[in-house]
């Protein structure tokens, strides 16, 4: 109650937490976290530089998901540190969770435009209302993502793409400089992923770093500066090439997977528990 | 025709009918929109049985002086207990959920049976009488009315996104658990609040008929608030004049015109997204 108490106070004077100069935007220090099953995650240390873009590759169940929220605030570690430059992630309103489109209501009565403005509720603290310079900031951010001319459509309305679009116009407006994506690019056609890459593009240019929870192992290999392949435990963490070799596969996705070569050394695999075939070069 | 809708509010009795199923439309309406976006309907349905033994202890004590006071008293206390419960608890929400309120329920009734004159009374807590309405229990109503509103206006854009994203809402550092107790300490105020119009047993439908009703008609928040407020005060005088012309329990009268309401409603628009 008292961390509520905290957090009550934080949000009416509008106290966050100060960004310490040099220090990485994110480093996690011997995250574990255990259920009565199990470990969930296991001795997770990793540093993460701004501006990266990071893919988090690994099966169904490695706990990418559990990840992203143990970064993002929503769930405790049992143990280890989290540090959001170089300080405590409690008081930061600047990581933004982009949902899988699956958790989402989209029959709430809400349109684009208010949702965007839900990531100006941290910045705005409690009791205040919305300012004409807040409302710019939402039309700002989906002009980023060109979602301007469907700002007051119910969100049901949209299409896949332009769902996805939507929250990371939220997580801009909410000014974060890390974004947790939970499988973005899930039900969406090739063309809606190349535009939620170019967005990425942006984004990059803008400095903001972004971990991008990912099935496609081809994707991965072809668009991130970085991958961490994790299941409960970090397997291989570095350059694509470094990352997926055949020993890290075998080890990430255990016997679900089947690796084929074929004459030009490219490396097929397939994750049968999700019945989809995947490809790296 | 004119006669015919002016005749009733000749009378006190009905004008104090009138401002209460006003007041109690709107206030239930507004809390009702988060009552049905958080499908938070059985938990609405249990803690207005819940006050049940609250109001009986309360008559046992003081007689029918304060039990306002002794309703919202045991109000609050169940919504936070049912709260609890239901976080803390390997068994499923909804059955923990079941249990206290069948279990206050009839605790309840059997408090109130010890006493044999209660019977017309516990009719009255079960259905509720409207025109049974004093000018005292009015400012009651509307003062905390007035309350539940002010606060929903206060916090709405933080119970938007608790609503939406309770995620986003952890992620942005808010308050979420003494957030959380608010909305369910409101949705008990607003209860006690309606409790003298439509009574314990049928308080369900205040909170969830008129809010799903403007559910169908609007993709906006704000303006779904506002339609079910006016539904439900359409309702309201829709049923005081059945009550008052044919002899209808008002609690009744009011539920069944604002169920009728929503079956236009959803026959015109079904199979439509708006």
């Amino acid at each position: 109650m008292w961390k509520e108490l905290e957090r009550t106070n934080h949000l009416l004077r509008r106290v966050y937490a100060p960004h310490l100069p040099g220090t990485p935007i994110l480093r996690l220090e011997h995250i574990n976290l255990r259920y009565e099953s199990g470990a969930a995650l296991d001795d997770i240390t990793f540093e993460v530089h701004t501006g990266e873009r990071i893919a988090v590759i690994g099966p169904n169940g490695a706990g990418k998901s559990t990840l992203f929220k143990i970064i993002a605030g929503v769930l405790s570690p049992t143990s280890g540190e989290i540090h959001v430059y170089g300080g405590e992630p409690g008081a930061h309103v600047c990581i933004a969770y982009v949902p899988q489109r699956s958790q989402v209501d989209w029959n709430f009565p809400v349109t684009v435009a208010d949702v965007v403005m839900m990531g100006r509720v941290g910045q705005l603290g409690l009791l205040r209302w919305p300012k004409a310079s807040d409302w710019e900031k939402v039309y700002a951010a989906l002009d980023v993502v060109h979602l301007r001319h469907l700002a007051k459509r119910q969100i049901r309305q949209l299409s896949g793409g332009q769902q996805q679009r939507m929250f990371i116009a939220r997580a801009l407006a909410q000014e974060a400089q890390l974004m947790l994506m939970d499988e973005p690019l899930t039900g969406l056609d090739v063309h809606s992923q190349e535009e939620v890459f170019a967005i990425l593009d942006t984004l990059k240019e803008q400095n903001v770093t972004v971990l991008v929870a990912l099935h496609d192992l081809k994707m991965a290999a072809e668009r991130f500066d970085r991958i961490i392949l994790l299941n409960r435990r970090i397997v291989a963490m570095g350059r694509p090439t470094e990352v997926f070799t055949t020993e890290n596969l075998l080890e990430a996705y255990g016997g679900h997977v089947h690796l084929v070569y074929d004459e030009d050394k490219t490396l097929a695999v397939s994750d049968t528990c999700c019945g989809e075939g995947e490809e790296v070069h | 025709m004119l006669t015919f809708l002016l005749e009733p509010f000749q009378y006190p009795f009905m004008q104090r009918g009138l401002l209460a199923v006003l007041i109690v439309g709107a206030v239930c309406a507004v809390i009702g929109t988060y009552v049905v976006l958080r499908g938070m309907a059985f938990f609405g349905d249990a803690l207005a049985h819940s006050i049940l033994p609250g109001i009986a202890v309360g008559y046992l004590v003081n007689g029918s002086g304060s039990l306002f006071w002794w309703a919202l008293g045991t109000a609050v206390v169940a919504s936070l207990g049912i709260g609890a419960v239901t976080r803390n608890t390997k068994i499923r929400e909804d059955a923990a959920i079941g249990i206290i309120f069948a279990g206050m329920f009839a605790l309840g009734i059997a408090l109130i049976s010890t006493v044999r004159t209660y019977s017309v009374d516990l009719t009255h807590f079960l259905f509720g009488d409207v025109l049974g309405v004093q000018a005292g229990d009015l400012w009651l109503s509307a003062a905390f009315g007035g309350l539940v509103i002010l606060t929903i206006a206060a916090l709405y854009k933080e119970f938007l996104v608790l609503s939406f994203d309770p995620i986003l809402a952890q992620t942005l550092r808010m308050p979420v658990r003494l957030l959380d107790n608010i909305l369910l300490v409101l949705t008990a105020v607003s209860i006690v609040v309606a409790l003298q119009t439509v009574g314990v047993a049928l308080m369900l439908a205040m909170l969830v008929t008129p809010a799903s009703t403007a559910y169908l008609l609007t993709r906006r928040l704000p303006v779904m608030m506002l339609l079910a407020a006016a539904l439900a005060s359409l309702s309201g005088v829709v049923g005081l004049y059945v009550s008052y012309y044919w002899g209808v329990p008002s609690g009744a009268a009011i539920v069944l015109a604002s169920t009728l309401i929503f079956g236009v409603v959803w026959y015109v628009r079904r199979g439509e997204w708006v």
